[in-house]
């Protein structure tokens, strides 16, 4: 086990400082002279004031010594200044953490409950008219694009309840039930779209152990139908489920970015988009590479939760 | 595919025929898309702005007054060509790059896999955001930008079926006639990849569609004039929703009818032409 732990880490250490050097090459290298950019609106600019900004950001240095004075920053939690509200990006990204926080998890939430039970109950009854129902159910969500999703939940609302969530931030210490209605339906229109490959996987995989012997030994021994199918299979079943649950975050923050922009929600995603658009690119640069971290650190611990709950793995057989 | 083959697929994946059909009448618009439009897609009208669905705009007007149904007919144009153009396009660089990871092996092969890795932990819609950001906009940039996710997908698989057919007779026979590496690897090995060549390219075709959606709903995706379906859903299009909901409605159908086909397709061809994968993510 501790062999595999380390492999995992400096795997993941590697991936991450690989990715450092892609998102700098990117954003810093590709779009061109960054002090440009930002004076490209302004017009007639001296370029004393130029010369002085590029010292600012440290773009009279050599790539290399900016790559790495951008890992130090980074690592010290510096993310840079926003030129655009002209504060550390650290003020404005902060309050923003918890919003999307709180909406991935809501969505997974969503996605793991939707998704494993449809899955479990579509395996039960295969090659039924439910069966068909609930594959074209999940496979709907797949194929929607979830902002779009979200706008027809608004307009729903709308037309039939004659209401709408709040469209500008609620925070849950103001008002905990118009923040929850703000929050639960984004969270359902990436939940629902999250769940399709949940649901793939989970009914592939319960076909899968349904076919073995210690199931029918289950059967044979007079037990209730549902609990071979939670207690026996379901159980055997949740490895690979719990692979694509990790593998769905990194999916479900590509949602996140268009959901937060439907739903007006002040989220980090939504900044790393405005920040684009508004080529805030040392901001951008920060913004990926925390995401990149938080997949990383996300996916190594369900490779390790995965380590811990296959023997197999854990003992380095496989 | 012979005559007799094809009635077979139909007979046995329907739905995965249905698909095809609908593949197929999207790529009929888009080539016909001069002859279906009633309108000219880019042609604004002041004084119909935001019409209801008549017999003259089938599908209504948007809020420059331009037609719904004209451009949608013209954004399958787009679609079409973006969504096929960067599926091909990862799918080519990572059929290649798995070719030569699993023929070489070695540290060719573990250098290979740690760039998949990095471009594999990155989100799909993020690492395009990226690299549209950093590009300039435009069609063909759009393009490279929603291939390069697919590229590390495309290398796994087919790096998994050069490491088997690597292992075949045939191919030992080739060295021991001594036919060179590079003329091994382009011409016995990979024509054998066809099949989860094919499968793949079908699957990340509707998601290369929605990526597109998405870019150019945010605003950095396909630049204006073009019709395409993901800008025609942006910010703008949400404001007169709730007046005019069918500039909502019918653009989200089209993208998500053409994926749900690319779907259903894709997950035909894979039970077809490649059993060995089915058991990964079976509908």
């Amino acid at each position: 086990m501790f062999v595999y732990l380390l492999q995992r880490l400096a795997t993941a250490v590697l991936t991450l400082f690989g990715m450092s050097v892609l998102i700098f090459v990117l954003l810093r290298v590709v779009p061109g002279d960054i002090v440009d950019i930002i004076f490209s609106s302004a017009g007639f600019v001296n370029p004393a004031a130029k010369a002085e900004l590029a010292r600012e950001m440290g773009l009279d240095r050599p790539v290399a010594i900016q790559y790495v004075r951008w890992l130090k920053d980074v690592a010290r939690g510096d993310l840079g200044k926003s030129y655009r509200y002209d504060v550390p990006a650290w003020q404005v990204v902060k309050p923003r953490i918890p919003v999307t926080v709180e909406l991935a998890l809501l969505a997974i939430l969503i996605a793991v409950a939707l998704g494993v039970f449809t899955g479990v109950v579509s395996a039960a009854r295969q090659d039924s008219a439910l069966d068909y129902a609930l594959r074209f159910f999940s496979l709907a969500g797949l194929s929607m694009p979830s902002f779009w999703l979200g706008m027809l939940i608004i307009l729903a609302l709308v037309s039939w309840a004659g209401w709408v969530p709040a469209m500008t931030y609620v925070s849950p210490f103001q008002d905990l039930r118009a923040h929850f209605l703000q929050f639960i339906f984004p969270a359902l229109a990436v939940g629902y779209r999250g769940s399709a490959l949940i649901m793939r996987i989970t009914r592939s995989a319960m076909l899968e152990v349904m076919r073995e012997d210690y199931i029918r030994t289950a059967r044979a021994k007079g037990l209730r139908e549902r609990a071979v199918i939670f207690g026996h299979a379901l159980a055997n079943a949740m490895l690979p489920i719990i692979t694509v649950i990790g593998f769905e975050f990194a999916f479900m923050i590509g949602g996140l970015v268009v959901t937060e922009t439907v739903f007006n929600l002040p989220g980090v995603a939504r900044y790393l988009v405005d920040a684009i658009l508004w080529r805030d690119y040392p901001v951008a640069q920060n913004l990926v590479m925390l995401i990149a971290v938080a997949v990383v650190t996300v996916n190594l611990s369900v490779d390790l939760l995965y380590g811990y709950l296959d023997p197999r793995i854990r003992y380095g057989t496989r | 595919m012979s005559a007799g083959n094809f009635l077979n697929f139909c007979r046995r994946e329907p739905l995965g025929a249905l698909g095809g059909l609908l593949i197929l009448l999207m790529v009929l618009t888009a080539v016909f898309a001069d002859v279906l439009a009633t309108h000219d897609p880019i042609c604004t009208d002041a004084e119909h702005t935001l019409a209801r669905p008549t017999a003259s705009h089938r599908l209504g007007t948007d809020n420059l007054g331009r037609d719904i149904y004209s451009r949608i007919v013209y954004g399958a144009r787009v679609s079409l060509m973006v969504g096929l153009g960067s599926a091909l396009l990862g799918a080519a660089l990572g059929a290649v790059i798995g070719l030569l990871s699993g023929y070489c092996g070695g540290w060719v092969d573990l250098f290979a896999q740690r760039v998949m890795e990095i471009l594999q932990g990155l989100p799909l819609l993020i690492l395009a955001l990226v690299m549209a950001a950093a590009l300039k906009p435009s069609v063909g940039n759009v393009m490279i930008a929603i291939s390069v996710p697919i590229i590390p997908m495309a290398e796994r698989v087919i790096r998994g079926s050069v490491l088997a057919i690597r292992e075949f007779a045939y191919i030992e026979a080739a060295r021991a006639l001594g036919v060179g590496h590079l003329s091994i690897a382009f011409r016995h090995i990979l024509p054998n990849t066809i099949g989860p060549f094919i499968v793949l390219t079908t699957a990340q075709f509707g998601s290369a569609i929605l990526v597109e959606a998405a870019l150019s709903f945010l605003g950095l995706g396909i630049p204006e004039p073009w019709p395409s379906w993901g800008r025609m859903l942006s910010v703008s299009a949400a404001e007169f929703a709730q007046k005019a909901p069918w500039l909502v409605i019918f653009p989200g159908t089209a993208i998500s009818l053409v994926v749900f086909a690319s779907n259903l397709l894709g997950d035909a061809l894979r039970d077809t032409l490649d059993p060995r994968l089915g058991r990964e993510r079976s509908l």
